[in-house]
């Protein structure tokens, strides 16, 4: 089902790729200590010894973006699964037997996604306070809408095909057949799902972050090292650029790679 | 008519349910606001007293009701912060929201289409090659950050605007228009891309069909074919989709604000639910979302109007 040839896939699988893997090297090893103070190096620009500069604090800002990169993408990732794993559930669940509770939820579904989800994590983030855990919890409630929605519909679509009914006729349980014998049907578009929601994640959470809402010091996130390189954006340009670029990167990534699976995007 | 009768209720409905989640979700906030409108003079007597006064010891939904009655009579409770009504707070700052919304959308219309249009036109020349590839990368970056670069090449490169002075529309109108006009990019520039797609998208769509072939066995070049036949087909989705970009404007503009320094609804969104000023917050919320569900109607209503498919379905 995944077309593997497809310019936009392979794009998006590039330059996911790279960034998981400086990530994933980055929990390993960082050319320096992302917190590390060098008083002597304030507002270095890029050079051989710091690739990305340093900070007003002299800190190596190349190590402190992989850093950020790491913590941003482990937020996207939390909230993801949070969202997926209830949206499976109920979007399963609704397609599987619809009824009138299928009717009220999917109704309330599109009243839901019909709002930019900013505003919906803004008013969620009132309500539960700002800090990691909270803006992980934010999000994932928000993606529940959207996942239940497509699972819904893929589920709703394979339940009146032959394979389903002879699993049914053969006294499979309902619960088998929905998670062992739909389930594996439904993962192309669900993937597609699972990208663009990534995609969406990492906006949400730097633009949370970037507006004080999100992560809270110390703990690293792009969007907070955005709204810090924002005051020294003349000393210091090239701040804004790496950890801003490093923001779209991850964007572009899952953006490509939804398209590229087969879904659009609508960020 | 049946149809936007039926709109309209379900517009009221959820205008509604839309008003009543943002005051129930403001409602379970953990946290009593008497302690904090208190600080040190907190007694539990005092408290009570106050919670009585506040009205805070009634039954949720005829709060609610209330709330609701005077809210729409203009009287949207006292801000907690300010320690002045709720209406004094906002004034003002309505209208710088409502305006950099307005010249985004306008600066998305005016451009986005041409824009569509040409790509299709000169699809195989540089211009094509250049402008794909450049829409996909501009789709990607998210506004609060295109607004930073805007700000370092505008502000302090070519030095066209001050950067974090806001100049009001009392002192000069030209001014505060052409500081706008940057934030007015920020928000812009990735729905024009957008926008941009989709036309193309739609119009080489509508190239498929059998009209097409018609108008070119009459002997039209493709240019005459797309700028006389296609292109007007091919706008009824893009022309819903501006229609509801309008809420996704104002959405964005909560953050653009914050970016640029203008003193707008967003800005004061965001600093009161960081000061936790829950009156001004829940106000500006039901604000911006019943801005959203009435643009999402009036989107509805324009698809039926303009293409009549949509009213037999």
């Amino acid at each position: 089902m995944i077309n593997t040839k497809d310019k936009s896939f392979r794009i998006g699988a590039g330059i996911t790729g790279f960034m998981l893997l400086v990530i994933l090297l980055g929990l390993l090893w960082t050319p320096y200590d992302p917190n590390a103070m060098h008083a002597a190096e304030k507002m270095a620009s890029p050079s051989l010894r710091h690739l990305f500069g340093t900070d007003n604090f002299g800190r190596d800002i190349f190590s402190r973006v992989v850093q950020g990169s790491g913590a941003t993408f482990l937020i996207a990732l939390c909230s993801v699964g949070l969202g997926l794993l209830f949206g499976l559930l109920i979007g399963g669940l609704t397609g599987y037997y619809g009824g009138w509770v299928d009717e009220v939820l999917m109704r309330l579904n599109d009243s839901i996604t019909a709002f930019p989800s900013l505003l919906l994590a803004l008013v969620l983030i009132a309500v539960f306070h700002s800090g990691k855990y909270n803006i992980i919890l934010a999000l994932g409630i928000i993606f529940i809408p959207s996942f239940a929605r497509i699972v819904r519909m893929e589920v709703a679509k394979q339940r009146t095909l032959d394979y389903v009914q002879n699993a049914r006729l053969m006294g499979v349980k309902d619960m088998r057949i929905l998670f062992v014998h739909i389930m594996p049907n439904i993962l192309p578009v669900l993937l597609s799902a699972v990208a663009i929601g990534f995609n969406n994640a990492v906006l949400a959470e730097a633009s949370m972050s970037y507006l004080g809402l999100g992560v809270q010091p110390p703990d690293p996130s792009l969007g907070r090292m955005l709204s810090e390189a924002q005051s020294y954006l003349l000393r210091a340009p090239w701040y804004a650029l790496s950890v801003g670029g490093a923001i779209v990167l991850l964007v572009l990534g899952f953006g490509l790679l939804s398209e590229g699976l087969g879904g659009e995007s609508h960020a | 008519m049946h149809y936007v009768l039926k709109k309209t209720g379900v517009l009221l409905a959820t205008l509604l349910l839309v008003s009543l989640f943002a005051f129930l979700a403001f409602e379970i906030i953990p946290g009593d606001p008497t302690t904090m409108l208190l600080g040190s003079d907190y007694t539990p007597e005092r408290a009570e007293a106050l919670r009585q006064s506040l009205g805070l010891d009634r039954n949720v939904f005829l709060r609610f009701f209330d709330w609701l009655c005077a809210f729409l009579r203009g009287d949207m409770g006292t801000s907690y912060s300010y320690a002045m009504p709720v209406r004094e707070v906002l004034r003002g700052k309505i209208a710088v929201t409502a305006v950099l919304s307005l010249m985004s959308w306008v600066l998305v219309v005016s451009v986005s289409v041409p824009l569509g249009i040409a790509l299709v036109r000169y699809q195989n020349k540089a211009f094509g090659r250049i402008c794909n590839p450049l829409n996909q990368v501009i789709m990607a970056i998210p506004t609060f950050f295109l607004g930073i670069l805007l700000t370092y090449l505008f502000g302090l490169v070519l030095k066209l605007f001050t950067p974090g002075r806001f100049i009001p529309f009392r002192e000069s109108v030209s001014g505060c228009l052409r500081y706008l006009l940057f934030p007015a990019l920020a928000i812009s520039l990735p729905k024009i891309a957008k926008t941009a797609r989709l036309l193309r998208a739609s119009i080489l769509g509508e190239m498929k069909q059998d009209y097409v072939l018609t108008a070119y066995s009459h002997g039209n070049s493709r240019w005459l074919v797309i700028r006389n036949h296609v292109v007007r087909n091919a706008l009824l989705p893009v022309v819903t989709y501006l229609a509801m970009s309008l809420a996704d404007i104002v959405a964005s503009s909560i953050i653009v604000e914050q970016v640029f320094v203008v003193p707008g609804l967003g800005r004061l969104l965001v600093a009161s639910i960081s000061n936790r000023d829950y009156p001004v917050a829940l106000s500006i919320v039901v604000m911006i979302a019943s801005v959203v569900v009435v643009m999402n109607y009036l989107a509805d209503i324009l698809t039926q109007a303009i293409d009549p498919r949509v009213r037999l379905s």
